[in-house]
């Protein structure tokens, strides 16, 4: 399972990339993996205002629904406009096309809590 | 995200035994297959994307490993007779050769299981359950043939089960057989050879398509998968899991226990009041109880409901009109083949009697969590394939 060194994690399996005030969001390999064929999505609009720890969507797959958490407050500043016609690409892609949010972060500290990718990596070898 | 079982089929019994590998567990892994756990076995769920499965075998075949299935021989003068007594239909008039679906009920009408039964000789017949119930399944007929001069042995261990299903299924699997293939009508079984290896070849299976089902042993399951999907792998034959199996059976509108059936539902509350045979001589199990439930007229029915967006409805949610809960979905997931999500479900007679102009946006609907997503009722099965 990819878990890329530059990223940080929840333990939800999501993933989380700080570009100055703005955090890209998605689901880790290990997630898309784990759900099979990911059929349709939902996340929040732009304009919402999203809580760390706080359910903000949910990912449908061929087998189960999951809910997408927030991993760090802020606003939602745009949803991936792909994803609604090829929701597949939260499983080909899914650190790089397959992103799901950007989120204008609220808080000067946002990685608070947040996983290394060191640490992810042990947390999906111990549900393994 | 949680991951709520996401890689674990919704109904899996759970067992304190470590799970059972099948023969082919070796052959998964190597395929690089996703395993769950699944009523006791191991068993692949997929091997890469489960809709690129699903689509394969309505379009070329696809390579099953069902071995986690129940063979269950019943044999003897009074082999026939036994089953009579045991099973819903009459498997005593069953041809040598030949199979019936057919299913097994407690004393008050409910089902036990669903089953296959193959009439291997005139005193000879291999049940197939499903892989949870075959226990079940194994001493409810060592019970009930009692008496009769009928030997009842759960022979699981002895078989390994690999089903080939898809268009293309019968042109891969022909060159490999000493048996001619157009031969071998639906619902039948001969023993062949499938490149060498004894097997018993059947022309069942639980996809909406064309396809066979090879009951071979264990030592032999993996040459016969191996000669198969080299054989096949030109004609676009790719091995499939559970989670594929599920969908297109789905499709098919065929029931799998633990969702359309079980042991709170009679075969009629299923539309599947065909399987009960009140004509054959002799009582039979759950025959006074089946009886009144044939007479009542249904208290539910089973319906296929075509969602109206693109959020999937899942066992156990609601099925709304009016905004009231009027039944519950049994099985639901989004269709490879029609785009759309699709679900069977127990609704209300009133509610099944309304014909689909009845059903405009928003008046029946289905609660996915806590949202009435609209729904319409579509006539079963989803997928009818053209031949």
């Amino acid at each position: 399972m990819s878990v890329p060194d530059e990223l940080r994690y929840t333990a939800e399996h999501e993933w989380v990339a700080v570009n100055g005030t703005v955090a890209s969001v998605g689901v880790t390999d290990y997630a898309q993996s784990s759900l099979g064929d990911v059929v349709y999505v939902s996340v929040p609009a732009a304009g919402t205002a999203v809580t760390a720890g706080e359910p903000c969507g949910e990912v449908e797959s061929t087998k189960s629904v999951s809910d997408i958490y927030a991993p760090v407050d802020g606003e939602v500043i745009e949803a991936n406009p792909e994803i609604e016609d090829d929701p597949g690409l939260v499983n080909s892609d899914p650190y790089g096309a397959g992103w799901l949010l950007r989120i204008r972060l609220a808080d000067d500290e946002p990685l608070d809590g947040l996983l290394t990718a060191e640490q992810y990596a042990e947390l999906i070898k111990e549900a393994e | 995200m949680t991951m709520p079982d996401a890689a674990e089929p919704r109904r899996t019994l759970s067992r304190p035994d470590p799970p059972r590998p099948t023969p082919l567990l070796r052959v998964h892994e190597r395929l690089g297959a996703t395993m769950t756990g699944f009523a006791g076995w191991q068993m692949p769920l997929r091997y890469r994307s489960e809709t690129a499965e699903h689509q394969a075998v309505r379009r070329a075949a696809g390579l099953f490993d069902l071995s986690h299935m129940g063979e269950i021989a019943v044999t003897g003068p009074a082999a026939g007779a036994a089953l009579d007594y045991a099973v819903t239909g009459r498997p005593s008039v069953i041809a040598p050769g030949r199979a019936r679906y057919t299913m097994i009920c407690a004393e008050d009408g409910g089902v036990l299981d669903d089953l296959i039964i193959y009439r291997l000789a005139d005193e000879e017949f291999l049940v197939v359950a499903n892989a949870a119930n075959t226990p079940v399944v194994h001493e409810a007929l060592a019970e009930r043939a009692g008496g009769h001069d009928a030997r009842v042995t759960d022979r699981t261990a002895e078989y390994a089960l690999i089903a080939i299903q898809g268009p293309a299924a019968a042109r891969i699997l022909g060159p490999l057989t000493d048996i001619p293939l157009d031969g071998v009508k639906y619902y039948a079984s001969h023993r062949a050879r499938v490149s060498g290896h004894e097997v018993l070849l059947a022309r069942t299976g639980y996809t909406g398509e064309d396809g066979f089902e090879l009951f071979t042993s264990p030592a032999d399951a993996e040459p016969v998968w191996t000669a198969l999907t080299d054989a096949g792998s030109g004609d676009g034959l790719v091995p499939a899991g559970l989670a594929a199996r599920d969908t297109l059976r789905l499709e098919a509108g065929m029931p799998l226990y633990g969702s359309e059936l079980g042991p709170e539902l009679t075969p009629f509350d299923a539309g599947l009041g065909r399987v009960v045979t009140f004509g054959k001589p002799g009582d039979f199990v759950g025959r006074a109880a089946l009886q009144a439930r044939a007479q009542a007229g249904p208290g539910r029915v089973l319906v296929g409901l075509v969602g109206g967006t693109r959020r999937v409805p899942r066992h156990g949610y609601a099925v709304l009109w009016d905004g009231q809960a009027r039944g519950t979905v049994t099985s639901g997931a989004p269709s490879p083949t029609l785009g759309v999500p699709i679900a069977m479900a127990y609704v209300d007679p009133e509610v099944a009697r309304l014909a689909p102009g009845d059903t405009p946006d928003g008046t029946l609907a289905i609660d996915i969590r806590g949202s009435a997503e609209p729904a319409r009722l579509v006539d079963l099965p989803f997928y009818r394939r053209a031949d």
